[in-house]
């Protein structure tokens, strides 16, 4: 059924199916003390959920509980707990060929589990929503947050917003599904949050009321055939891809793996219009900037204050998607920095490896500082980096 | 889906690939009592294939998809391997995403076509080889089963894998020589139709494809039990006749010498008592409606 024709009526919750929009922007919100893993309830619960699959891994599983717990309350129509991630991310790729909307949730080592899916996902372009809460694949064995596993995924071909606060949490679940069940988008989208920083902590979150949810998502709007039986099914192919060593059958999947980019990068209309654009700029015309995302940008402000107390004038750029990327937003914002700092929690620095790619005269980006293995970042790791490349470059000066 | 929804507007009929209008003309969907007599007598779900020639999966695909009970609202998932070659042709929607995850994305796949569509019969089928059942993906396998999953899997069983060229497999037979078992394969052929049962399944049969009406009844059961009560597994020996030096017109002999009495694929059958109080409920009403027609005609 055409979902949008369903605004205005009531679920079978009872719920009034509202217009995004009206969500989003026109709603009355009330305040809320709440951690990150309330917050994915409360996301879910207005989320028009038909299907939610989970694997229990530490820092995700309480948030996995909790949607269990909307489905006994009649809030997420179909959960179960699967048998490992490879699997979950199977049965929630075999839920959205039927049709479903489908959430779930990993962490770390969980991600890597299931990384084969991923690519898959964006091939059959299911808009399944992953909240990714990152923490620590190396061993030793650590649970601690850590941000490596988002880099690892970033050539998946997914969707992936990275939320500094449990209110941009909140938000990015909800229009996330919008985004990426738009037709000429329609891929799988990963929500990440810093472990333990926004899933374990109480914030402040503005949300509104209960008695509101998303319209259902409609699976005729899709590019690809739902898989339900519901349309006359055609034969795919003459002869499968696969079996063929020829120029047609490359052409044909080279084709195809540029048209999901290409439908990740038209995502950025939409996410523009619903996130308010792919970066946010603080101060960004100093000379010193702080350039990242997640809850790195939560110690970079606070760095940023300290300077100022001393008279150190520092910007901020915060980075709110990841793909797409914000080549040529972060190029402008950066334009007339001396200096870019690039802050991050894990150990490879491949925010600052992504930023150096896309910007001129990239000896301005400093990778750092880096935390990894579960370390804090205090904003006072961050002032002293930005002293001693500034007190070098002095010293430079003076020699 | 009713037939209805796969006519062809006569204006655009012309334009229509003949298979197409093969599939509108003559096809099988909604006709009680299809089964495997249908092959070369209507329109198949396959169109055409690129196994080898002489390949009895060949002939166990067609059968399957002839037998079908309720292909107008019936989703198949596969997974690498020859199977795959095959899919991109049959005339009902199908998965395939991964090589042994088959049996857990028809678990998600029957969870949302429950949900969505509450009063109307979505069949799921599984149709893999051994490769994706009973090694890659036996987790996947055996999970779903634990959980009662209402879908049919269906396992062809050619004892090794067949599309990377001949390695040895988990249901290949104890000392087989085979690439990447050089010195014979040292343990067992794995029981699984056993472990299925173990496991859950309240229909589970192993045959060959050497008789069709046996493999119908076997699909029909398989569907029609997971379809009301939960999940089943069929293994039909499907011989790689290419991997095991026969002729392409030696499959049907090599299923022949492999299944009589105490041979590897005698026939198994077990239906948990749920299962048999649920086919002998639908049993007679199945001959009513055979004496009606009759009676019709």
């Amino acid at each position: 059924m055409d979902s949008k024709s369903l605004i205005g009526t009531r679920n079978k919750i009872g719920q009034k199916i509202v217009d995004p929009d009206y969500l989003f922007y026109e709603a009355p919100r009330e305040r809320y003390f709440m951690t990150g893993s309330e917050v994915v309830r409360e996301a879910i619960r207005r989320a028009s959920v038909d299907v939610s699959i989970s694997y229990p891994i530490t820092p995700q599983s309480e948030a996995a509980a909790m949607v269990g717990d909307l489905w006994v309350e009649g809030y997420v129509g179909e959960y179960f707990r699967g048998e490992n991630e490879f699997a979950v991310m199977s049965e929630c790729a075999g839920a959205s060929f039927g049709g479903a909307r489908v959430f779930t949730t990993t962490s770390g080592p969980g991600t890597l589990r299931a990384y084969e899916n991923f690519p898959m996902w964006v091939g059959s372009r299911l808009p399944i929503m992953l909240n990714m809460m990152v923490r620590g694949v190396n061993s030793p064995l650590s649970i601690q947050p850590d941000t490596l596993e988002i880099g690892l995924i970033i050539d998946t071909g997914m969707l992936i917003w990275h939320a500094e606060t449990a209110q941009d949490f909140f938000d990015y679940l909800l229009k996330g599904f919008i985004v990426a069940e738009e037709p000429d988008v329609h891929l799988p989208i990963a929500v990440c949050i810093d472990g333990f920083f926004v899933s374990h902590t109480k914030d402040d979150v503005y949300i509104p009321s209960a008695d509101l949810a998303l319209p259902t998502y409609d699976p005729y709007r899709s590019p690809v055939v739902c898989m339900d039986m519901e349309s006359p099914p055609v034969r795919m192919m003459r002869d499968p891809f696969v079996m063929k060593s020829n120029y047609i059958s490359y052409a044909t999947q080279a084709s195809w793996q540029q048209e999901t980019r290409a439908a990740c990068e038209r995502s950025r209309k939409h996410t523009i219009r619903l996130i308010g654009g792919l970066i946010e700029e603080e101060n960004s015309d100093a000379d010193i900037l702080i350039v990242s995302s997640g809850t790195a940008v939560a110690q970079g402000r606070e760095a940023a204050r300290l300077l100022a107390e001393e008279g150190i004038r520092v910007g901020i750029v915060k980075i709110k998607t990841i793909r797409p990327f914000p080549y040529e937003e972060i190029k402008q914002a950066t334009k007339d920095a001396r200096l870019i700092f690039v802050p991050e929690f894990n150990v490879a620095g491949w925010m600052a490896r992504e930023i150096k790619a896309c910007i001129p005269d990239n000896h301005r980006v400093i990778a750092g500082p880096h935390v990894a293995g579960g370390m804090t970042m205090p904003p006072e790791v961050i002032v002293e980096e930005i002293k001693k490349v500034l007190a070098t470059q002095k010293e430079a000066v003076h020699e | 889906m009713s037939k209805e929804k796969i006519k062809i507007n006569r204006e655009f009929y012309d334009i229509m690939p003949k298979e197409y209008q093969e599939l509108v003309e003559d096809a099988t969907y909604g006709k009680e009592g299809r089964g495997w007599k249908d092959v070369g007598e209507s329109k198949e779900m396959i169109e055409e294939h690129s196994l080898c020639a002489g390949c009895p999966e060949s002939i166990a695909f067609r059968y399957v998809l002839a037998c079908l009970p309720n292909p107008e609202d019936t989703v198949m998932v596969g997974s690498t391997g020859c199977t795959s070659l095959v899919f991109p042709h049959v005339a009902v929607h199908n998965i395939h995403s991964l090589f042994g995850n088959q049996n857990a994305v028809a678990s998600g796949l029957k969870r949302a076509l429950s949900y969505r569509f509450p009063d109307k019969v979505k069949d799921v089928v599984v149709l893999a080889g051994d490769g994706a059942t009973v090694d890659i993906g036996l987790d996947m396998t055996l999970q779903s089963w634990f959980r009662q999953e209402k879908i049919a899997t269906i396992c062809f069983d050619n004892e090794l894998y067949a599309n990377t060229g001949g390695q040895s497999s988990g249901l290949m037979q104890k000392g087989f020589v085979a690439k990447m078992a050089p010195a014979g394969k040292k343990f067992d052929k794995v029981d699984l139709p056993e472990i299925a049962r173990q496991s859950g399944c309240h229909y589970v049969t192993m045959l060959t494809v050497s008789k069709p009406n046996r493999v119908e009844k076997a699909i029909r059961n398989a569907i029609l039990i997971a379809r009301e009560i939960g999940p089943t597994y069929v293994q039909l020996y499907t011989p790689c006749i290419l991997e095991i030096g026969k002729q392409m017109m030696e499959g049907l002999q090599e299923m022949r010498d492999s299944e009589g009495p105490g041979k590897r694929f005698e026939f198994k059958e077990y239906i948990s008592d749920e299962a048999k109080a649920y086919l002998e409920s639908i049993a007679p009403k199945k001959k009513r409606k055979k004496v009606t027609a009759q009676t019709e005609g």
